[in-house]
């Protein structure tokens, strides 16, 4: 259907398992190596958040395979700390942008590949090794890590003196997450440098899907946050392993030992850490509101509403996400000036994420939707996004954050809006683009099944938790027993307990399901959704050079759903303006 | 055409999704107006400002939430594909900026109104007759250091700190103003009368946090810091520690007495005696 | 009648606006793509647009070094003694500025298509550039023989710790200075290649003076 041919030299597919499958530079096979990646992590990160809450409510059970028999507070907290690192980094940082982003990034602009494919299979397989390292921290003497994923110093700082788990694996964390910082980077590089210069003709940037404009402020994002943490991070391992004082000051004393430490400022590992730390949690949801926006006009056969606004919406929540860091370290000893400035920008952002809002529902109004199961993904994302932003404006304010700050109300909004959302903007995107990936359709019934199963049993586990810490119950502890007050909590966190369990099940039939449609899932044609943008115009799944050598021009934006003097629903973006039937 | 044939199959998932919505709703307002969990009232008049902020953070997300679940229940089941035509529309550039200045207004607002309740402790120091009283915390314990009789804190120093042999803070024995400091487990303060605390840590970063001041404060090794409350309210108070310092995090806790003027006299009395 | 689009015509007979300019893109990967100047999949100016990002990249690294250092420079209490930097940065900065002024002449000779004035003068960048190198690890031996190690003082980690940085990233410059002598590209013309790498070179002694004047004027 394109019109743009190019005088080329023959695609050149490499051949062998290994060129194919495994040191592949083909962005495709990459992509999926790194959702691959992610779905192995996630399972991981269940598993330790089964742990943690089946510890919570039966302290006292016996568990095999742990040599006492009963979880320690050190085994609890290695169970923080791992959890939250897997998944933020290894998850939500990796199939959303590692995976879908270089998956369909170049087929959307109407590009044969990234603009660096080994610098990309380099990329993999460094954040790769990353996981391996991440992992060994399990293994290593000591164990894993205590000091939570956001690692404060002194406490991850100084080495083993401090706990356990504080000396090799706090070592393996720091190697792991350098690891994906250089991966990170250089991955950050190639979807900007790809996008910049190999859009296909007419394919303006105001004629970019809105996955493309996620990618690309997440990439930019990246571009300028992992170098920050990188710093922190090598500093971090510098004050461990060489006897540095970056983060620790004088006159520390542990176990009635003064450390031989001096001139350093803990503070100063929490800005390093939260400069990066929160715009990468916007990389982590942006492209889930990019996907979130496809696919609810594609399903409901609408354009996007004030598709202009919802792209700057996106540059601006990546712009603001840099300035707003400090509204985690609210009371942590940072001046309380810069506490209240913070806290307006902070405010500030919501305003892009409610003018997102506004635009889905502007997008539903006065649609005609389709129940498919990509689109409930994508509709649970709104309202998820909705629920965990909101509970964000009472941590983005100072005065209530004295009463909020690390109570159980701050996981329960970041796990709606990250450890919700987020995966059902993963979800979306697999439901969405398995035939175009695979060449086969999912089951349906089961997409649907996994939907409701997983979209009320998230709220019921993280709706109830903001109960827990209105209420004042503190977060990371490992056993509540020492405070009186805290046993009141315990009904509460039997029933989230027993909900994660329901939901953790229940996510047995996403992963059945994937696997299953690989083999058995009917055919699926070029375009069973009827959509818009360019991946819909060749093979399921593309060939090597993503087009057979006929690459695309572009004609129209990304969403022309609906047009009134059309024959057909949607007018697909590679289409001629002469070609497009038209009612007489 | 395909785009007029008549889909039935989308009124279940309709219904469904938006009835989940509603229940959505419903039992969370429920569950935030009955408050089963209800923190303890404040015994502060800061404390009683922060929590009339939570209530307004909440009466306006509360509203918005309401009206955004709905509004995305009405439209999935309004819209559910029943074969007819869709109302084509790129958007509204009026619409954009009137939600836009509406969402700047209500969130920029909301934010400034929590000002005071920030500043008046964060912005303000403590009276120049709030009693001081030093925090120390280390690796799983507080320890509150009163200034006795001469007002002044006596020298510290981090070789002497040893709290097998009952020196936790490391008190110099050659510090003549040291000698009347009280060294205590718990907080014990009177009522009605402004206490400075200053916040310290010997290893790692702690936290101080009474639910009923509605005021907690990292303890930072390295720093000092000072926060202030006035307590209005006779009673023993848990304190907590909120940020993560080991493996001992939970473990670590102590109390805050808020006692009359008499009997804070006769604490610091008994504990002079016991010196 | 809602108004057609005015986004669904187009003509072609315009410069296309979305796309990269350079050579067009062909069904390739690059990667097979034979050893011919400019046959590659991906436009030239690719090239250009991945190093500046990358230099933004790594911008941002060495600021977040730079903030711990002005932050721990200005900690009441912290024990800060100023460092004395080494005579010898004095003229190791003067080489590397001279390397910029021969990789600018080298860049000259090239296009003007003098090629052996073009492998002069770039020969003569990559020895600055080892040069310079040299000199840092003189450098750190002067420091290291007065006493003063990466631990003595948060100062001293500073120090270290900015020419370890900095040091690592030129080395990866003098290797790509030789890897642009001596390998033939396949995807990146040598204009190109001399061109990204001029850049990155650039970029590094640019950051140099500006780390020299930080670590002298923090005295």
């Amino acid at each position: 259907m394109s019109s743009h041919a190019h005088s080329a030299h023959a695609a050149e597919a490499p051949k062998g398992f290994i060129g194919k499958y495994i040191f592949s530079k083909d962005h495709k096979v990459i992509g999926i190596q790194y959702y691959l990646l992610a779905l192995t992590a996630v399972v991981v990160g269940i598993i330790l958040s089964v742990l943690m809450r089946f510890h919570l409510v039966w302290p006292n059970a016996h568990l095999p395979l742990v040599s006492g028999g009963l979880m320690t507070p050190e085994q609890y907290l290695a169970l923080v700390t791992m959890h939250g690192t897997i998944m933020v980094f290894f998850v939500l940082t990796t199939a959303p942008q590692g995976g879908f982003g270089n998956y369909f990034l170049p087929i959307q602009i109407g590009a044969p590949d990234m603009a660096f494919p080994t610098l990309n299979m380099l990329s993999f397989w460094v954040t790769f090794l990353a996981f391996v390292a991440i992992i060994a921290a399990f293994v290593v003497p000591g164990g894993a890590p205590i000091s939570g994923w956001t690692g404060y110093a002194p406490l991850s700082g100084i080495g083993e003196v401090t706990g356990p788990g504080e000396g090799w694996g706090q070592t393996m964390w720091i190697i792991s997450i350098s690891l994906f910082c250089l991966a990170s980077l250089l991955g950050a590089l190639n979807f900007i440098a790809t996008l910049i210069d190999m859009r296909a003709p007419g394919m303006t940037l105001m004629r970019m899907p809105l996955t493309c404009w996620g990618w690309f402020v997440t990439a930019i994002l990246g571009l300028l946050a992992f170098g920050i943490l990188l710093a922190g991070g090598i500093l971090l391992l510098l004050d461990r392993s060489a006897g540095t004082s970056f983060f620790a000051p004088a006159g520390l004393v542990i176990n009635d030992q003064v450390q031989n430490h001096s001139g350093g400022s803990p503070l100063l590992w929490q800005h390093l850490f939260w400069f990066f730390g929160h715009p990468e949690v916007y990389i982590a949801i942006l492209p889930g509101m990019g996907v979130a926006s496809h696919v609810l006009s594609t399903f409901a056969r609408k354009p996007v509403y004030g598709y202009r606004a919802m792209a700057m919406a996106i540059c601006g929540i990546g712009f603001l996400g840099f300035m707003v860091w400090g509204h985690h370290m609210f009371v942590s000893g940072m001046s309380p000036y810069s506490g209240f400035a913070f806290s307006v920008l902070t405010m500030s952002i919501g305003v892009p994420s409610a003018i997102k809002t506004f635009n889905w529902l502007g997008t539903l109004w006065g649609a005609k939707i389709q129940f498919k199961s990509p689109m409930l993904y994508a509709l649970g994302f709104v309202s998820l996004f909705v629920s965990g932003g909101l509970s964000g404006l009472f941590l983005a304010q100072p005065a209530v954050d004295n009463r909020l700050h690390a109570t159980y109300y701050v996981p329960a909004h970041f796990h709606l809006v990250m450890g919700v959302a987020a995966i059902f903007g993963i979800f979306a995107a697999t439901a969405f683009w398995f035939p175009k990936m695979f060449g086969r359709m999912m089951s349906e019934p089961l997409g649907k099944l996994h939907f409701w199963l997983t979209f009320a049993g998230t709220y019921c586990i993280f709706m109830p938790m903001h109960y827990a810490g209105i209420g004042g119950a503190i977060r990371r502890y490992a056993d509540p027993s020492a405070v009186a007050y805290l046993a009141k909590f315990q009904p509460l966190h039997m029933f989230m307990t027993i909900a994660a369990f329901v939901t953790a099940a229940a996510q047995l039939i996403f992963i059945f399901n994937f696997f299953w449609s690989l083999k058995f899932g009917a055919k699926a044609e070029k375009n069973p959704w009827n959509a818009t943008t360019l991946e819909w115009d060749t093979d399921s799944p593309p060939p090597h050079d993503n087009f057979h050598g006929q690459f695309p021009s572009v004609y129209r934006g990304p969403y022309e759903f609906g047009v009134p003097d059309a024959k057909e629903d949607f007018i697909p973006q590679w289409v001629e303006p002469v070609k497009v039937a038209r009612v007489k | 055409m395909r785009t007029r044939k008549r889909n039935r199959g989308s009124a279940v998932p309709a219904a469904m999704l938006a009835l989940l919505l509603v229940i959505l709703v419903v039992v969370t307002v429920y569950y935030f107006t009955v408050d089963t969990y209800a923190i303890p009232p404040a015994i502060t008049a800061v404390g009683a400002a922060v929590d009339h902020q939570y209530n307004l953070t909440l009466y306006v997300t509360g509203t918005v939430f309401i009206l955004s679940q709905l509004g995305l229940a009405l439209a999935v089941f309004k819209f559910r594909d029943r074969g007819q035509r869709v109302t084509f529309t790129r958007g509204n550039n009026t619409l954009e900026v009137l939600w836009t200045s509406a969402t700047i207004i209500l969130f920029l607002g909301l934010g400034f109104l929590g000002r005071k309740a920030w500043a008046d402790v964060r912005f303000t120091d403590a009276s120049a007759s709030a009693i001081p009283i030093e925090v120390t915390t280390n690796q799983f314990v507080f320890n509150f250091r009163y200034a006795g009789p001469d007002g002044k804190f006596g020298r510290l120093d981090p070789k002497l700190i040893s709290a097998s042999t009952g020196n936790p803070l490391g008190l110099d024995p050659d510090d003549p103003t040291g000698k009347d400091d009280i060294v205590v487990p718990t907080l014990t303060v009177p009522i009605n009368r402004q206490i400075q605390l200053l916040l310290r840590s010997q290893d790692v970063i702690h936290n101080f946090y009474v639910r009923e001041l509605r005021l907690q404060q990292d303890a930072v090794p390295g720093m000092t810091i000072p926060i202030h409350f006035t307590a209005e309210k006779i009673g023993q108070y848990e304190i907590v520690c909120t940020q993560l310092c080991g493996l001992g995090h939970s473990r670590m806790h102590s109390y805050l007495n808020v006692v009359s003027d008499a009997d804070y006299e006769a604490f610091l009395k008994q504990q002079a005696a016991g010196q | 009648m809602a108004p057609t689009t005015v986004t669904d015509v187009i003509d072609l007979t315009t410069p296309r606006k979305g796309g990269g300019g350079g050579a067009s893109f062909g069904g390739g990967d690059g990667d097979e793509g034979s050893s011919a100047p400019g046959s590659s999949a991906v436009p030239q100016r690719t090239y250009i647009t991945g190093m500046t990002v990358g230099l933004g990249g790594i911008l941002m690294f060495f600021m977040a070094l730079v903030s711990a250092y002005i932050v721990g420079k200005g900690m009441p209490n912290s024990g800060w003694q100023p460092l004395d930097v080494p005579r010898i940065l004095w003229l190791n900065t003067l080489i590397i500025v001279a390397s910029s002024f021969t990789l600018a002449r080298s860049r000259r000779c090239f296009r003007a298509d003098n090629e052996s004035g073009f492998r002069y003068w770039w020969g003569w960048t990559t020895a600055l550039g080892i040069f310079f190198l040299a000199g840092q690890i003189i450098a750190w031996r002067q420091l290291v023989g007065a006493g003063i190690f990466l631990t003595t003082n948060p100062s001293s980690s500073f120090f270290y710790v900015f020419t370890a940085a900095h040091g690592l990233h030129l080395l990866g410059g003098v290797l790509a200075l030789l890897s642009v002598a001596f390998r033939p590209t396949h995807r990146l013309t040598r204009g190109t290649a001399t061109e990204v790498v001029a850049m990155y070179w650039h970029f590094m002694d640019g950051l140099w003076v500006f780390l020299f004047l930080l670590l002298l004027l923090g005295r």
